[in-house]
């Protein structure tokens, strides 16, 4: 056999001999596309800043615009006239008076800034002593105004409270919006580069033709698909430390469940949502058909599935269509696990959700998917 | 050379047809020596559009074979589903003697391919992009080695996206050449490069060739098809209307030499005149002028000048030159390869 090959080589002018490069094992494909996603979003800034930087800004500045405060100044206007005085010096007299500021302006002047949102409460003194509130039963504050300005008149009148009682403050970390609004954000920046990640990265591929050239080679595309999702999922676990470990750093959140839990609901939510991604991407040839199709997806869950106020506060008939929603789903689980500390096996529903989600939406990605 | 070098030698082309005992036999040979081949290819896009209508190629093992024909004729369909990349609606198609359906990952294996327009990742480096494509076959070329060899050592540390065209295209057939292919499969691959580029990807593909290689590339330059190509299949409207090597195909044209005047008053003139000229083989009008196929120069110029003088028209412009593919390409279809 040497001989032969020995006569072979020489009929060839110029044979070079391929230097031996070491045979390539089964994984080195998936190790290099691996490699090559996970070096092509280091290098793209943008990424970096909407994937790490954006949602950390949006916990800083959202927890910092709804800290909790001392309870707000009820503002009062108080339409000047007879009695005008004897109803501020009533104010005055109150004990509680420091939560009350009030005001006397003439009657039109008090209506127009109430009806503004200057004050919360017009009082307009009554012949015999007595008062009549004008109040807006939907505005929180001016339903909170009119029972603090009355009990406020009553007790500097006179009124005696019937009941003994005793008050104690109390706002511990697990109540307060930042509680409520980190894992939310955690959510919601799981759905966002789930679908952006996996499904824009892959039709820009697709318009690129990369991926027919890829298809052109002996490449498993078992690979490609799992090198993309494998890279997703060690992006999920930067996003997480990082909100996480900034809501503990800044806020001092308290972690209720086991950080084991969290990482695996996290890892349920990214691979579905880079389901969803894949599904977005099977087909279409454009970035911005693509971009179109996610943005519907995720526009419905950005509003409904409780990211930065409780989905509870919609009509009751559509709560059960919300719940099947992959990111309340996920969202709750997160919220559960974080901050009341529930266990894997209570979040059975939830997590069967997301994972329904991802595995339909990943099957019809596999029927649908183009690679030309 | 070390032992193991031989024993994996088999992985460029001649082997196939040396080393294996069987491919003693005569017929063997002849089966393996064919690199490329298909029977009455046809490709219909949604049932209306016929973008290959029935062709026929073979493609001999270290050959450099050309597909010449103007944008839109159908040469991208056809090497991409020789490439296995599409579907065809009906035909054969048998590379190194195997199917797509049955040896598809084989076939993967032993084939470099650089499609039309690829925009490789931007933000991958140069020697990133090849140790990727490297990684995909089980026995690629060094990364290196391939590097050296298109000149592209000096930019391996560069991003894809700071590269120039004539780079980018290199990269391209790098990819292709690092997979240490037996077949190169290039669609249009000095499409929009400068003369500079184009020279030094020609060099490339020679060199391929040099060693063993076989190459199937499509063009719409005739000069590319010329220098490089053995053989050649102009393609015209899905079918192959003429095939062989380039000379041939411009002896078949009848002469080997073009006459191309205009003179006053010449569009009065019948052609058969001009036929009738000593050595005149075919007459062409185009604009006004008129391009005689000639088998000798010197027999018919003096005619030709004979015949304008004696009706008194003047020369407004003569030249002659070599017959070219182009002149092949319009003459048998009346139009030119590229519509400027």
């Amino acid at each position: 056999m040497n001989t032969e090959h020995q006569t072979a080589i020489p009929s060839v002018p110029n044979a070079k001999l391929p230097t031996a490069p070491p045979e390539n094992g089964r994984w080195a494909g998936y190790g290099q596309l691996m490699m090559a996603r996970t070096k092509e979003m280091w290098r793209e800034p943008e990424v970096i800043f909407w994937v790490f930087v954006f949602p950390i800004l949006l916990a800083l500045g959202l927890g910092i615009a709804f800290r909790n405060k001392p309870a707000e100044v009820n503002r009062v206007a108080i339409v000047a006239g007879e009695g005008a005085a004897h109803a501020l010096d009533l104010l005055k007299a109150a004990p509680q008076k420091s939560s009350v500021r009030a005001d006397v302006l003439s009657e039109p002047d008090a209506f127009n800034q109430f009806r503004l949102g200057k004050y919360d409460l017009v009082v307009i003194p009554m012949a015999g002593g007595g008062f009549e509130y004008r109040y807006d039963p939907g505005r929180p504050e001016s339903v909170l105004a009119r029972v603090t300005v009355n009990d406020t008149l009553q007790a500097a009148a006179g009124r005696r409270d019937v009941l003994p009682v005793s008050e104690h403050a109390s706002s511990e970390p697990g109540a307060r919006y930042i509680d409520f609004l980190i894992p939310g954000l955690l959510g919601m920046n799981l759905m966002n580069s789930g679908m952006w990640g996996i499904g824009f990265a892959l039709v820009e591929m697709r318009q690129r033709k990369l991926l027919k050239r890829f298809v052109a080679t002996p490449m498993r595309r078992s690979d490609f698909l799992l090198a993309l999702a494998s890279s997703r999922l060690a992006l999920m676990l930067i996003e997480l430390t990082l909100l996480l470990g900034f809501g503990v750093l800044a806020f001092q959140m308290r972690l209720m469940g086991s950080w084991a839990s969290v990482i695996l609901i996290s890892a349920v939510g990214a691979l579905s949502f880079g389901g969803l991604g894949l599904l977005a991407a099977s087909r279409a040839q454009k970035i911005e058909t693509v971009s179109g199709l996610i943005n519907v997806v995720m526009m419905p869950m950005w509003l409904f599935s409780g990211v930065f106020f409780s989905y509870e506060r919609f009509p009751a008939i559509i709560q059960p269509l919300i719940k099947v929603l992959p990111l309340t789903a996920l969202n709750d689980a997160l919220r559960a696990t974080i901050l009341g500390g529930a266990s894997l096996a209570a979040q059975g529903t939830r997590l069967l959700i997301l994972l329904l989600w991802g595995t339909l939406s990943y099957l019809l990605a596999l029927r649908w998917f183009r690679w030309t | 050379m070390g032992r193991t070098d031989l024993e994996r030698f088999p992985y460029t082309q001649e082997a196939d047809t040396i080393i294996s005992p069987q491919a003693a036999s005569f017929g063997m040979i002849r089966t393996m020596d064919v690199a490329v081949r298909c029977r009455n290819l046809r490709k219909t896009y949604d049932g209306k559009v016929e973008a290959v209508q029935g062709l026929d190629l073979q493609i001999l093992t270290g050959e450099c074979f050309g597909l010449l024909g103007p944008n839109g004729a159908g040469k991208t369909t056809t090497i991409e589903i020789l490439e296995g990349l599409l579907p065809q609606t009906s035909g054969e198609v048998e590379i190194l003697g195997k199917t797509w359906n049955a040896h598809s990952r084989e076939l993967r294996e032993v084939l470099g391919i650089s499609l039309q327009e690829t925009r490789l990742a931007e933000k991958l480096t140069v020697r990133e992009t090849l140790e990727l494509f490297a990684s995909f076959y089980r026995f690629p070329r060094s990364t290196l080695e391939v590097m050296e060899e298109m000149a592209l050592t000096e930019k391996a540390n560069s991003w894809v996206g700071k590269l120039s065209g004539g780079q980018r295209q290199r990269l391209a057939v790098a990819t292709a050449l690092v997979a240490n292919p037996k077949i190169l499969f290039l669609d249009e691959p000095t499409t929009g490069l400068d003369p500079q580029s184009r020279r030094q990807l020609w060099d490339i593909i020679r060199q391929f060739q040099l060693r063993g290689g076989t190459i199937l590339l499509t063009t719409h330059y005739m000069d590319e098809a010329e220098r490089l190509c053995d053989r050649i299949a102009i393609i015209d409207h899905g079918r192959a209307i003429a095939s062989g090597s380039p000379s041939e195909l411009i002896e078949e044209l009848g002469g080997h030499q073009l006459v191309e005047f205009d003179a006053t008053g010449n569009d009065t003139i019948a052609t058969e005149l001009w036929r009738s000229l000593p050595g005149v083989e075919a007459v062409h009008v185009e604009d006004g002028r008129v391009m005689l196929s000639v088998r000798e120069t010197h027999e018919t110029i003096p005619a030709l000048l004979v015949v304008l003088q004696k009706r008194g028209s003047h020369l407004r412009h003569l030249t002659t030159r070599q017959a070219s593919l182009e002149d092949v390409f319009v003459h048998l279809t009346g139009r030119r390869l590229r519509e400027e």
